[in-house]
């Protein structure tokens, strides 16, 4: 009898995903440990991940890192198709959505920032979105949507400056590599 | 030359565009979302019945016949009160005036009340 080897090689650009995947998730996770004052505020620090891939990579890879993020974050921290879960998946997929036209901007305008603004704002609106079908089914949750509108804000502002900074020391240590 | 950590190199203009527009859309939705309980319309009614229902967008006043003699209604921009009554106890003058959707002032001896209407009242139904 002989024996069939099934072997998977995993390209450069597997490898890629796989190391950007994991410094999302280990963000999310340590993310998980800081007290929030309002469900559905976090800073969404995984993000900065996501906003760098998309600027260097480019959006298919920004996705993969992103969704995978969603995917084992949740099983990590126990919330896998808990109710937290499809909140994290609607946001993800709307943000992705968002950045694929956020990427089309021109970049001599619009930067990190913006794309990390206008994801955030993608994210809550997802989320207030399946809250309101689905979970909390009053137009009550959108009294928090100023709120969140706020948090979008300013995360979206401190991931995209965070994001706008590791890209340009990442360019600085490619040129002097 | 190494990064200087510069946080305004990497806020490019359209990312103030951005943000401007960010914080402009949590205002308005703020406002929008948050004016609960401003009224709309004042109602007043006599002996039951309704007898004039008025937008509170301009200043009138409203003289109501009941059975002691007249009531009158002050109406102003966003609020309403009752100005004078020909009631014994004058709780409904003493009330001042109203401004919040679904505040009620009843002038009992006279049948006249005032209701101010609008989104987002503080309750559901009143019966008395």
């Amino acid at each position: 009898m002989t024996r069939s080897v099934i072997e998977l090689v995993p390209t450069a650009e597997d490898r890629r995903i796989a190391r950007h995947a994991a410094a999302a998730i280990a963000l999310t996770v340590a993310e998980a440990a800081i007290p929030l004052p309002l469900p559905g505020v976090k800073p969404g620090l995984a993000n900065i991940v996501t906003l760098t891939v998309l600027a260097r990579w480019g959006w298919r890879d920004a996705a993969w890192v992103s969704l995978l993020r969603v995917f084992a974050a949740s099983l990590l921290l126990g919330q896998f198709l808990a109710p937290g879960f499809f909140l994290s998946l609607a946001g993800a997929l709307a943000s992705l959505l968002a950045l694929a036209g956020a990427a089309r901007l021109p970049r001599r305008w619009f930067g990190p920032v913006s794309h990390s603004i206008l994801a955030a704002f993608a994210h809550i609106g997802a989320q207030l979105a399946l809250a309101r079908l689905w979970l909390v089914p009053h137009d009550g949750v959108f009294y928090l949507a100023p709120l969140m509108g706020g948090a979008a804000v300013l995360f979206g502002l401190v991931n995209g400056l965070a994001a706008a900074a590791l890209l340009r020391e990442l360019a600085f240590r490619g040129e002097n590599a | 030359m190494r990064p200087s950590g510069a946080w305004r190199e990497s806020l490019l203009p359209g990312d103030c565009l951005i943000l401007v527009a960010g914080v402009a859309l949590c205002v308005f939705a703020g406002f929008d979302l948050w004016r609960g309980g401003a009224p709309d319309a004042a109602v007043v009614r006599a002996g039951g019945r309704i007898f004039a229902e008025a937008d509170l967008s301009r200043a009138r006043r409203i003289a109501v016949p009941g059975p002691l003699g007249a009531t009158v209604i002050e109406i102003e921009p966003g609020r309403a009160r009752v100005a004078a009554d020909p009631g014994p106890r004058q709780y409904c003058v003493r009330q001042g005036w109203l401004t919040r959707a679904g505040a009620v002032a009843i002038c009992a001896p006279n049948e006249v009340s005032l209701t101010l209407t609008g989104r987002g009242g503080d309750f559901d139904s009143l019966s008395y």
